[in-house]
């Protein structure tokens, strides 16, 4: 339960609100800290990569954002909107249930084991979203998808079910559906992890695209420092639960300043 | 007699006895499947009360004797002035009792799903009810069916009880034709082997093609 609730402001205001705020965001998980105290602000059509060694608290970041975990303290706000909270009776209090949907239905996210529903085809799990969450028509949902599928590169096997679809192509199959609802911040965990090393351009590619083509805000954790670089508009490096150090790829890959993310950068570019 | 002899002179009463044994077989599965979902899901409720419930009821059921609870059921919920025939009380009872360990089933199945798509159904902002009946129960349902072919075996043994209370199931005639006749060889080797048939030839194949067809909606096999 976050303190001073009152501390915290009932909805930011102005030019330039972030699309995404993590304000004084602490994650525990019984005595242990995930996330200690996180502040981070993600602009509007921003790409943000999150790097940083295993167990750090990368993934929890994002799970928080999609509502998948609770948060210990802090608040985190959508848009200038809080999501973790909502206000009541001119104060924040925590989200109920319909707040979170609301705010919710602006993040989409791809897995690192994608987690496709195995029962549909590839266009049964685009559809799927549109139709029973948005209530659009099962036409309207069926060319949404199939242009979307269609952009991943996945139309030839929009009648596949996932069993029959390799990993990179199971992949590209989740971003459409994540898509298919559009959010507008798309979080990416480690979603060319569990990939053969051949298939991971065909899922990079796409998230390129994305980035060259849509506006989208986008927060991603990846282990591919090269795509990082090349790709992201910031790079955030995750130690213990906090940020130890953020920049442009340019600066935080060939200057960083910490003795940290020198020896970790060191020891993944040795590491391939 | 032969035993030609025999079931020309019973095989009607057999034949009558097997048709009621299967409606009841029907109506039990029915009634277990029904309650197996509806309390299988309770137990797994947020709501504390609906928890509880199902608690009892899976508690009450698995915990005392399926004779027992055919013999309340009829002749004791009169007094409580439910007063069933004894046809509705006999499938009714088994229904009940093997729906309580069908409800395990689903609770275990329903578990079972990977939390991968609990998770993304919530990140697609699926509504709970919309979760559940999409995206977890139809994959229960596969996990679930090997173990519900084995129930369903136990379903059509359990039947066989309700001649207790005089419903004219197979077992029924069966024990009428060995009192009158005292062939019991006869008439009870002859049950054993329709209730063998049944079990191996329809209801096994049935439920292996029900799991074959699950699997392939699936696109597993
Ligand atoms: N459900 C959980 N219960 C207990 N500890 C957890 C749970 N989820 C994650 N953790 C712990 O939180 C820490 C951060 O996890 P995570 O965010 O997944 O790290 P990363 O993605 O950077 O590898 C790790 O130490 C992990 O063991
Ligand atoms: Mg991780």
């Amino acid at each position: 339960m976050t303190e001073n609730l009152e501390s915290y402001p009932l909805s930011l205001e102005g030019d330039g609100i972030p699309m995404v705020r993590f304000q004084n965001v602490t994650k525990r998980y019984g005595a242990l800290v995930v996330l200690n105290q996180l502040d981070l602000d993600v602009s509007a059509g921003e790409m943000v990569t999150i790097i940083g060694p295993s167990g750090s608290g990368k993934t929890t970041v994002l799970r928080m954002l999609m509502t998948l975990e609770t948060i210990d303290d802090g608040v985190i706000y959508v848009e200038g909107e809080p999501l973790t909270h909502m206000e009541r009776n001119g104060g924040l209090v925590p989200a109920n249930s319909s707040h979170l949907r609301r705010i919710r239905s602006k993040i989409g996210m791809c897995f690192q084991h994608f987690n496709l529903f195995p029962h549909m085809t590839a266009l049964g799990n685009c559809m799927e979203g549109p139709v029973q969450v948005l209530g659009l028509p099962r036409k309207e949902a069926e060319e949404r998808s199939l242009e979307l599928l269609d952009m991943v590169g996945m139309i030839d096997k929009r009648d596949q079910h996932p069993s029959r679809l390799s990993g990179g192509q199971q992949q590209r199959v989740a971003i459409a559906r994540a898509l298919a609802m559009r959010p507008k911040v798309m979080l990416f965990d480690e979603v060319t992890s569990a990939l053969d090393p051949e298939v991971i351009s065909e899922v990079t590619g796409v998230i390129k695209h994305l980035v060259d083509t849509h506006n989208l805000t986008m927060l991603m954790v990846t282990h591919q420092m090269g795509f990082a670089k090349e790709i992201s508009d910031r790079v955030c490096f995750f130690f213990d639960g906090a940020i130890e150090e953020q920049g442009t790829p340019t600066k935080l890959f060939e200057n960083p300043e910490r003795e940290r993310t020198q020896q970790f950068l060191n020891a993944v570019l040795h590491a391939n | 007699m032969t035993y030609i002899e025999f079931l020309d002179v019973y095989g009607g009463r057999l034949i009558d006895g097997t048709i009621v044994t299967i409606y009841q077989f029907f109506l039990a599965t029915f009634v277990a499947v029904a309650a197996a979902l509806a309390f299988g899901l309770m137990r797994l409720s947020q709501n504390l009360m609906l928890r509880a419930v199902a608690v009892a009821y899976i508690e009450f059921f698995r915990g005392t004797s399926l004779l027992v609870q055919l013999f309340w059921i009829f002749f004791v919920l009169p007094l409580f002035g439910i007063t069933l025939d004894k046809f509705t009380a006999g499938f009714l009872a088994v229904g009940l009792n093997m729906g309580a360990y069908g409800a395990e089933l689903v609770r275990g199945a329903v578990l079972a799903v990977p939390k991968g798509q609990w998770e993304a159904a919530l990140a697609l902002n699926m509504a709970p009810h919309n979760r559940m009946r999409r995206i977890i129960l139809p994959q229960a349902f596969v996990i679930m069916l090997p173990p519900w072919g084995n129930l369903i075996i136990e379903i059509l043994k359990g039947t066989a009880l309700v001649a207790l209370i005089a419903v004219a199931d197979l077992m029924f005639e069966v024990r009428q034709i060995n009192i009158t006749t005292f062939l019991s060889a006869e008439s009870f080797g002859t049950a054993i082997v329709i209730y063998y048939v049944i079990a191996r030839f329809f209801v096994t194949p049935g439920m292996r093609g029900l799991e074959r067809l699950m699997n392939r909606r699936i696109g597993k096999a």
